[in-house]
């Protein structure tokens, strides 16, 4: 059961952050890549808010499958931010890779924070 | 980021996306999409479900360093620097490949969520130091992963071609020797 729970919330988690990441980028021309940048910072907070939903009894634990594992999971990813981190830095925007990688570190978890603070506030 | 793109520079900025149609072609919002939405989403179900099963097999006990985590999101950064060197520099793949494997496989596997809410718990248990060793840990070693795998790919693309030039050429270099022979 849980398999299915996280293939479906996978399989809207990943067109979200295509969808997401296309309409991000049609609106700003900087080097800056904000698309992937916003789907991992909503996708942290969101992920913070189940997770301590879960954690506090006021979800089941299928919840944290859909999700969780499925929908933040395929909406947040590691491998994109890293490879444009790259790209960043081989076309000579040293101080853009930089900005990114912690940005993206920072600001992500600073909505991890903000989320399971939230799930704190409302639940426990 | 005020810093303008350079005009030169139309291609998009997220490596994931595949390359937009010139604008004479491309069709209005919404339309032409679906396939490529439809092959992201399964994409995307296939890489979770990876990432799910990787998990299970090797399950992280709370307040441990996430090691199972760890590795999916190097090994997908790996793999997206073979991907996408290929993708872009040498093949002309069938144009639902990169949302399919790149944005929809790998993006599926990896987790940036997992990865930040992951620390969180650490440093709320207590684990503040293993937190902040994983996060270093994951950023230095998926930016390592990709930036070898891409650096190997692109050598080992100019090997083969390489190669290829110089056995045309030496081909060449028979013929004319053949040529001034039979003058």
């Amino acid at each position: 059961m849980n398999w299915l729970l996280v293939v479906v919330g996978a399989m809207a988690g990943a067109p979200l952050r295509y969808l997401t990441d296309r309409s991000v980028q049609r609106r700003h021309d900087s080097l800056f890549p904000w698309g992937t940048f916003t789907v991992n910072v909503v996708g942290c907070l969101v992920l913070g808010l189940v997770t301590g939903a879960v954690a506090a009894g006021a979800a089941p634990s299928g919840v944290q499958a859909l999700l969780g594992t499925g929908l933040c999971g395929a909406l947040t990813t590691y491998s994109t931010f890293s490879y444009e981190t790259l790209r960043l830095a081989e076309s000579g925007a040293r101080f853009f890779a930089a900005a990114n990688a912690v940005a993206s570190v920072v600001a992500g978890l600073g909505a991890a924070f903000t989320g399971a603070a939230l799930a704190q506030a409302l639940w426990a | 980021m005020g810093q303008s793109r350079p005009p030169a520079a139309e291609e998009p900025v997220d490596p994931d996306l595949p390359d937009s149609p010139p604008p004479a072609r491309r069709a209005p919002a919404g339309h032409g999409q679906l396939p490529v939405v439809c092959a992201v989403s399964v994409g995307g179900g296939i890489g979770a479900a990876a990432r799910y099963g990787a998990s299970l097999l090797w399950p992280t006990e709370a307040n441990a360093f996430p090691w199972t985590t760890f590795f999916v999101n190097v090994a997908g950064c790996a793999a997206i620097g073979v991907f996408l060197v290929l993708a872009t520099e040498v093949w002309a793949a069938h144009r639902l490949v990169r949302p399919f494997f790149g944005t929809g496989v790998l993006g599926g596997f990896t987790t940036f969520s997992a990865y930040a809410v992951d620390i969180q718990r650490l440093v709320d248990g207590g684990r503040a130091a293993t937190g902040l060793g994983y996060l270093a840990a994951t950023l230095v070693a998926a930016l390592a992963a990709v930036w070898a795998t891409a650096r190997l790919t692109r050598r080992a693309i100019a090997w083969r071609t390489r190669l290829s030039t110089a056995t045309r050429l030496d081909g060449a270099g028979r013929a004319k020797e053949r040529k001034e022979r039979r003058a």
